[in-house]
């Protein structure tokens, strides 16, 4: 318990060990510590961003889902209306040719009765020809009667 | 070695003193000193005769081996420091680096790179001295008695010596800042014009400000030493009951020491940011 050299020795002591922990230890791993301190600060902003990121990428998404439906509806009812156009124009098409067909058909039994009744006409004109000859049994010049001829033609 | 609880208490607070015996003392064993010399005491009167021509070779030696064992684990770690994830070692030094900081942001508000590094250093370095009070106390004595040395004393914060050899220190450093930050004009104000800010009462102020800037080194080191001074004469004292007794008292005393060993530490730490703190305030 006596007070002597050795507290001078303590004291130096002591004065070279802060010495070396001021310029050795300390600023390596002080340094080291705040490195990673922000390297944890830089990470946690970046996953911080990443979530709003995504849920905004989430967003978006949704928004160009439902852009997308509404469109594909408006398609879908645009070639709904379509078809049904298609579908009423070929019935009236079809409905048209119909008619036409109809139309034409009629003419031709028109004009193949016109046809008949004029074949007729002069046959039934030579047949009463024929029968003028046999009662008269002279032969009829036809194209002294022709007029003659013509006129009962025009009235069968 | 000793044979009464008296010798053998005294025996284990005493030093292994080297020290310098004048010419004609006349030494433990009868034989007179032929001329002045450095040798190691025999005795707890030839160290006391030494004055202060004297070391404590086992204070030194322990003191500056934790020292080195200290800067050796930090130096190690520093060197080796990464970024990334830190292994158990670097964890640990961290941990101390970390809190050490801590105090120094909270009780210490100038800038000065000095003051974190001095307050680990005084933190680990007084813990490990304190930790040496774990070891049993009779097992360096014994191994040092067989290599022949009379006294051995592990733990160095048991001697005053030690204690205020650090304390000293941060006195210094005290004296130091109060000077630079304040300048010699601003110290001395602050040591005359205060607590009573009156020309005529300059000499009570300075009586009472000299004493208060004295005590601090005083304080630390006496709260220290007494401590463990204290703790080591119990530890001592249980040591000298019978063998089958010894742990009723011993283990709950060391158990105890785990939290005394650290809150030391922990006070001479933070009462240097303290003081230090104190000499950066400019008024």
């Amino acid at each position: 318990m006596n007070i002597n050299l050795t507290l001078i020795g303590q004291s130096i002591a002591f004065a070279i060990f802060v010495w070396f922990c001021v310029k050795y230890v300390w600023p390596p791993i002080t340094a080291a510590m705040e490195a990673r301190q922000k390297k944890i600060a830089d990470g946690l902003s970046a996953a911080d961003r990443a979530s709003l990121d995504l849920e905004l990428a989430q967003e978006k998404a949704a928004q160009q889902m439902q852009q997308a439906k509404e469109e594909a509806a408006v398609l879908i009812d645009q070639a709904n209306k379509r078809a049904a156009q298609i579908v009423e124009a070929s019935k009236d098409d079809a409905r048209k040719e119909g008619e036409k067909l109809i139309e034409q058909a009629r003419a031709e039994i028109q004009q193949e009765r016109v046809q008949a009744r004029d074949a007729l006409r002069t046959e039934v004109a030579l047949l009463a020809i024929a029968g003028a000859e046999k009662i008269l049994e002279t032969s009829v010049d036809a194209k002294a009667h022709s007029e003659m001829l013509d006129k009962l033609a025009a009235q069968l | 070695m000793a044979d009464t609880p008296v010798e053998y208490i005294k025996h284990h607070l005493q030093n292994l003193t080297y020290g310098k015996l004048e010419a004609g003392y006349e030494r433990f064993d009868g034989s007179v000193m032929s001329e002045s010399g450095w040798t190691f005491a025999r005795t707890a009167q030839e160290a006391a005769d030494m004055g202060f021509m004297a070391i404590h070779v086992d204070t030194l030696g322990w003191s500056i081996a934790m020292g080195v064992l200290f800067l050796g684990l930090f130096r190690f770690v520093a060197k080796r420091v990464t970024t990334g994830v830190p292994g158990g070692l670097q964890n640990l030094v961290e941990v101390t680096v970390e809190f050490i900081e801590n105090l120094v942001k909270d009780g210490f508000h100038a800038r000065n790179p000095l003051i974190a590094p001095l307050a680990l250093t005084i933190f680990v370095w007084i813990l490990l001295m304190n930790v040496l009070k774990l070891i049993p106390v009779d097992y360096i004595p014994t191994i040092a008695h067989a290599m022949g040395l009379e006294y051995f004393k592990i733990v160095p914060t048991t001697d005053p010596n030690a204690t205020f050899g650090m304390s000293i220190g941060v006195f210094l450093l005290i004296i130091f800042y109060s000077l630079k930050v304040k300048g010699v004009t601003g110290f001395a104000k602050e040591l005359g014009m205060q607590p009573f800010n009156h020309w005529a009462l300059i000499p009570v102020n300075l009586v009472l400000e000299i004493l208060v800037l004295i005590v601090k080194p005083i304080s630390l080191a006496l709260r220290l030493f007494g401590n463990m001074y204290a703790g080591e004469v119990v530890f001592i004292l249980i040591a000298l009951l019978p063998l089958w007794a010894q742990w009723t008292l011993n283990v709950p005393w060391a158990i105890f020491h785990i939290l005394v060993i650290p809150l030391q530490a922990f006070i001479f730490t933070m009462l240097t940011i303290v003081y230090l703190a104190a000499a950066h305030e400019d008024h």
